[in-house]
């Protein structure tokens, strides 16, 4: 491989990285919040609101069964609204975020689900306010579980940056487009795909790393 | 601690820490809770029994108000709770401990957090709340355990931890919600014990919610029998134990009485050789020589077939299975009038044959 290749190997590497993550983050910071939301104005739930919870969901699963490459699409003006353009790694992480917010979302929710009632009723028997039950007994008590939700969010984050490379984002997906495929370069092709498997190796390893740390059950 | 209105000052000192007046409650057409009406006292163990969907937890949650009664009172210290809303409720919740069958105790904190929860929860400081913690613990005898985590526990350490984050907030009131059934025989006396030690040394009130006798017998002086929401028996745990008035508490008590053996049973047949007699006595007649005194009267051995002398609340109890060495109507009558001044109850059961 020439060192040219190399170079752009990184740089799509540092892409990639770049917008996986941020997006990861965004979608965590904007996620977990919305997942807290489903979970607790469910009926039976700390702030039932049953109105607000089906409205939501609703959101939830539609932004979720649209495919990511219409989604792609179908945010430009929004996209171009936020970050003033279209293309480039920051306009794709404006579609990126959109996708994984609602996968994370569902994610969280089901850890958030398996946090043993009796929690909650002890912590109610206590004279939690409904605020100290989310923030002492749901967030510490899920957190295991939310973590490996969110590496599973950010491994598929890595695959839908791929697509995003596909209009121009930048990244290893792109990079992988225009040499591998369009230029027939079969050696830049398995070089991008071996370094998609390292990345998402690490990456899993270190969310079961950290999960298993945080976990003390 | 905050200064809330159910602080020290403003709580009465004297009077029932509980009164429940005409409390009912029901979910859809289905009664849980008809018309009770209890008074827990300042400083006692008080067992509440019942089987399983006799309302028992729903009167628990109607005590710390996550349930409210459709009709009826629900004084805590002398503070009426019925009508409060939420955030009112949550300074009364915090000075009432509760323990339960499965601990619930947070998996991902120490010992030393799950206790401190409670003090969190009121808004105590760090430093304050560590210094309550490690006395809590001490108390408990779990000291050298404050960084574990639960998952570390046996069941009676977890319930340990359960017992220290309850007392935590120098509660006015600690409610047991069948706090030893997921514990095995000997862990659950350890527990009775430091439940007994924490009555006794700290002088708190303590309601035992249960469906196991044998839990009301060790420790509580005072027994109510819950039997499809209504209050069917209440009084001394040794009187109820010994004297059991409905049929549903006669089925609660059975299993810490003896009852006759299958092959005693097998052969009990309504005439025979020997007349078969039940005797219960309490208190010092648990401890006579009743054998003796019922050989003299027939002249012929009596025989000790079944049965033994337990222990209720310190008081002697027991229930004899005895055979008398005749069938004679006469002598028989006699045995049981003698009894009947000394005994809770003297029954002829039949007649078994002298070789039994």
């Amino acid at each position: 491989m020439s060192p040219m290749m190399f170079d752009l190997l990184l740089t799509g590497l540092w892409e990639t990285i770049v917008m996986t993550g941020v997006s990861g983050a965004l979608s965590f910071v904007l996620g977990l919040p919305l997942a807290l939301i489903l979970f607790t104005t469910e009926k039976g739930g700390i702030y039932e609101n049953v109105a607000l919870n089906r409205i939501l969901g609703g959101i939830v699963n539609a932004l979720r069964s649209v495919p990511f490459i219409i989604l792609l699409v179908a945010v430009i003006p929004l996209t171009r609204l936020i970050v003033g353009t279209a293309i480039g790694i920051s306009a794709a992480i404006v579609p990126l975020t959109i996708a994984a917010t609602p996968y994370f979302a569902r994610i969280a929710e089901v850890s958030l689900r398996e946090v043993d009632r009796g929690l909650i009723d002890a912590a109610r028997a206590m004279g939690a306010s409904r605020w100290t039950i989310v923030r002492e007994v749901l967030v510490p008590e899920s957190l295991p579980g939310v973590i490996s939700g969110f590496t599973v969010t950010l491994v598929t984050l890595v695959g839908a940056s791929a697509m995003a490379g596909a209009v121009g984002a930048g990244g290893l997906g792109d990079l992988a487009i225009r040499y591998g495929y369009q230029r027939f370069e079969t050696g830049v092709m398995i070089a991008v795909v071996v370094v998609l498997i390292i990345l998402v190796w690490g990456m899993q390893g270190a969310g079961d790393w950290l999960a298993r740390r945080l976990n003390h059950r | 601690m905050a200064d809330t209105a159910f602080n020290g000052a403003d709580m009465a000192q004297t009077g029932p820490i509980v009164a429940l007046q005409g409390v009912s409650r029901r979910f859809g057409d289905r009664p849980a809770l008809q018309d009770i009406t209890a008074t827990i006292a300042r400083g006692e163990i008080i067992g509440l029994i019942g089987r399983s969907g006799a309302g028992k937890s729903t009167l628990i949650r109607v005590l710390n108000g996550l349930d409210r009664p459709q009709a009826g009172r629900v004084v805590i210290a002398g503070q009426d709770i019925t009508d409060l809303d939420e955030a009112a409720l949550q300074p009364i919740r915090r000075r009432i401990g509760m323990i339960f069958q499965h601990f619930n105790l947070l998996a991902q904190r120490t010992v030393a957090e799950n206790v401190a929860l409670p003090l969190k929860i009121a808004g105590q400081a760090p430093a304050a709340r560590r210094k309550r913690v490690l006395e809590l613990l001490d108390l408990v005898g779990l000291a050298d355990k404050a960084d574990q985590y639960p998952a570390q526990l046996s069941g009676g350490q977890k319930q340990r931890v359960g017992i220290a984050r309850a007392l935590a907030p120098d509660p006015v009131l600690l409610l047991s919600d069948e706090a030893t059934s997921a514990l095995d025989p000997e862990t659950t006396h350890s527990i009775l014990d430091l439940l007994a030690r924490v009555n006794r040394d700290l002088g708190l009130t303590i309601l035992m919610i249960t469906h196991e006798m044998e839990v009301v017998r060790r420790i509580a002086g005072r027994v109510l029998v819950l039997d499809a929401g209504r209050i069917i028996e209440e009084g001394p745990v040794a009187r109820v134990l010994a004297s059991p008035r409905g049929d549903t508490t006669k089925s609660l008590v059975s299993g810490l009485s003896p009852s006759l053996p299958a092959d005693l049973l097998a052969r009990l047949a309504p005439t025979g050789e020997q007349a078969l007699l039940r005797v219960d006595l309490t208190g010092t007649a648990a401890r006579l020589p009743i054998l003796q005194r019922i050989s003299r009267l027939t002249g012929t051995d009596a025989r000790l077939l079944h049965g033994g002398v337990g222990d209720v609340q310190g008081e002697p109890y027991a229930r004899f299975f005895i055979a008398l060495g005749t069938a004679d109507h006469a002598t028989v009558a006699q045995v049981t009038a003698d009894l009947h001044p000394l005994a809770t109850a003297v029954e002829v059961l039949g007649h078994v044959p002298h070789d039994v």
